[in-house]
């Protein structure tokens, strides 16, 4: 039997979607026992939640003043006592797991399988390498814990229902001072989350500028969808940079994504390739975008975009 | 400051559309371009534009790779780096014995501070900062778009999903390097006859007593599976039809 600790991702008072969607793969692993540990400052809110994810057997609780904010070095010792007598390590494979789970993995001196993909067997697990070029099939050692952290794109989220108990666990584990949280600056938005949103319209280079790219969060805020950007309309300062989607960006599956004005890099590509529908809108006809849409418009988005809006608004 | 150590990984171009052996045994790497890890480029500018603002001495660039990835380490030497060393090993190390390997890098040279990419393009695994810092037992900033040293501490802004976060840490720490922390310098030609002459130390993978077995087992390795071919649409109309059968809008 497998016993699974799923990290729990959260902001002090929401659960993170993403690990909901790594209970959901948590759950494809053949007879596991799945515990989500919640590390907060006051863990109870999230802790509720995260007891409602069908699939979830236990949630155990850390309360403590220096787990206020994730930091890594603090966190990660904390986790590998938790750690002690599961089979697995679990984080979703976002800024937060990527930044603590190697950590862990190094503590316990094991490797660690990044942005699983696929469950094949309790210790066989898929994962993209070479930007999603090349797809492989890792087999660890039954005998070590597995450290791995899931790619959110390639599961659901685990759907609610459930209603784990939860407990509170204290922990001694030194954890160092010599990493301090300062701030953070999240942009706050009444729009959809880019890394679970149905629907995302994103723009590339083409848009211009800054003022342009208003374009994209128009219809976007018209059509209830996230905005995403390429890398080069980051870079330009046209978006900001959480909203980047690709191989060192967001790695997203939405039900539709629309893309202006981007030429569809691989780099670009990797991280809308699990979206069910793929519609690009460029001038060139030439463009590698369109080898990956479902729909494809060859056309000048600054007539696109307006003509989208009036048909939609009808 | 004294020293600034830089991971330099040897990596298939980012250019290159890679292509997955038929027999499933790994990716097309023979007569590839080969380049320098994107992000280890960047980790290096910063490295050497904290050198340039005079508060470091050195900038060491330390590649674990093949004989050839002196190629890498000479546009490190190009770019300015100081010094280079090569861990020759011809076997392809899982990211926690690379760590372990730039540990034993660490542990002789005693560095201020260790920049890192983000992640390397070929195993896209992004885990060395972390288990480097966790094996050296110091602070890690990953994800890095700024970098500001203050004396025996450093304030850095990270990527992360919701924004840029600011964190402080203590001296010395591992940091990895993300797209927007710098742009970094062309190599010009004079520099790189400059770098012929720059040391380059190569010591055999064995020296560290670092293993290079690998902890997870690859059983295949396959192309991602094709997206079904799409229709082109000659307008918004026809467009919005297609979104509609769809149930998208
Ligand atoms: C290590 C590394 C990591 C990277 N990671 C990422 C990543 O995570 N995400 C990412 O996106 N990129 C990433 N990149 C960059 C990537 O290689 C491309 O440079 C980038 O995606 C290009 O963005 P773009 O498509 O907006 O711009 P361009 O490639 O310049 O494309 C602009 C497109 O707009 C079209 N166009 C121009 N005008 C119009 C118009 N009026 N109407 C319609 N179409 C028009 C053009 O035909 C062109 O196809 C990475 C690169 C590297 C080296
Ligand atoms: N073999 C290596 N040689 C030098 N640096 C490496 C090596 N492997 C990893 N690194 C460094 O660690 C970073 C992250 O790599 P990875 O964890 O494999 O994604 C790279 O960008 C390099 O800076």
């Amino acid at each position: 039997m497998s016993k699974i600790l799923v990290i729990a991702e959260h902001d002090g008072q929401k659960l993170n979607q993403a690990t909901a969607r790594c209970v959901s793969c948590a759950r494809q692993v053949p007879d596991a026992a799945i515990t989500v540990a919640v590390l907060a400052a006051d863990p109870a809110a999230v802790a509720a939640q995260a007891a409602q994810l069908a699939g979830v057997t236990e949630v155990v609780t850390v309360a403590a003043a220096h787990n206020a904010h994730a930091l890594a070095a603090v966190l990660a010792p904390q986790v590998v006592k938790l750690a002690a007598g599961y089979t697995h390590v679990l984080a979703a494979s976002t800024a937060f797991g990527k930044d603590l789970l190697p950590r862990v993995a190094a503590l316990l001196g094991v490797p660690q399988i990044s942005d699983a993909m696929a469950v094949v067997g309790a210790y066989t697990f898929k994962r993209p390498t070479y930007a999603g070029n090349a797809i492989v099939t890792l087999e660890a050692p039954a005998d070590k814990v597995l450290v791995a952290t899931v790619r959110s794109a390639s599961f659901e989220a685990a759907p609610g229902g459930g209603s784990a108990p939860v407990r509170a666990v204290a922990i001694e584990a030194s954890v160092p001072a010599h990493t301090r949280f300062v701030s953070v600056s999240a942009a706050t938005s009444d729009r959809p989350d880019l890394a679970s949103a149905a629907k995302v319209v994103s723009g590339g280079r083409a848009l211009g500028s800054k003022e342009n790219f208003e374009l994209v969060f128009r219809l976007a805020e018209k059509m209830g969808a996230a905005v995403g950007a390429s890398r080069a309309a980051v870079d330009a300062g046209y978006a900001p940079n959480e909203l980047q989607v690709g191989q060192t960006g967001k790695i997203i599956a939405p039900e539709l994504y629309l893309a202006f004005g981007i030429s569809g890099a691989i780099q670009h590509l990797t991280g809308i390739k699990d979206a069910k529908t793929i519609v690009a809108v460029n001038k060139d006809a030439e463009a590698p975008i369109f080898e990956v849409a479902d729909i494809g418009l060859v056309a000048d988005l600054f007539q696109v975009i307006p003509e989208l809006e009036k048909a939609l608004a009808k | 400051m004294r020293k600034i150590l830089v991971g330099v990984k040897r990596v298939v171009d980012y250019n290159v559309r890679v292509r997955v052996k038929p027999d499933g045994s790994g990716v097309v790497t023979d007569g590839v371009k080969m380049s320098v890890n994107p992000f280890d480029e960047i980790a290096l500018e910063e490295a050497l534009r904290i050198k340039e603002r005079g508060e470091a001495g050195e900038v060491i660039a330390v590649s674990v790779g093949p004989d050839d990835a002196q190629q890498q380490l000479r546009t490190a030497l190009a770019m300015g780096a100081d010094r280079a060393i090569l861990v020759k090993t011809n076997e392809v190390l899982e990211p926690l014995a690379a760590a372990r390997v730039l540990l034993a890098i660490v542990q002789k040279e005693n560095p201020d501070l260790v920049i890192v990419g983000k992640q390397a393009i070929d195993d896209d695994a992004a885990q060395t900062a972390p288990m480097l810092a966790a094996l050296w037992d110091r602070p890690q900033a990953t994800f890095c778009s700024k970098i500001e040293i203050k004396g025996g501490s450093a304030t850095v802004v990270r990527e992360v999903d919701a924004g840029l976060e600011t964190i402080e840490v203590d001296l010395p720490a591992v940091f990895s390097a993300d797209l927007r922390l710098n742009e970094p310098r062309y190599v010009k030609l004079p520099d790189i006859m400059k770098a012929k002459k720059k040391p380059l130390d190569v010591l055999e993978l064995a020296a560290t007593g670092v293993s290079a077995a690998p902890g997870l087992k690859p059983v295949l390795t396959e192309p991602p599976k094709p997206r079904s071919k799409g229709i082109i649409v000659k307008d918004v109309a026809e467009l919005v039809d297609a979104l509609k059968k769809k149930g998208l809008v």
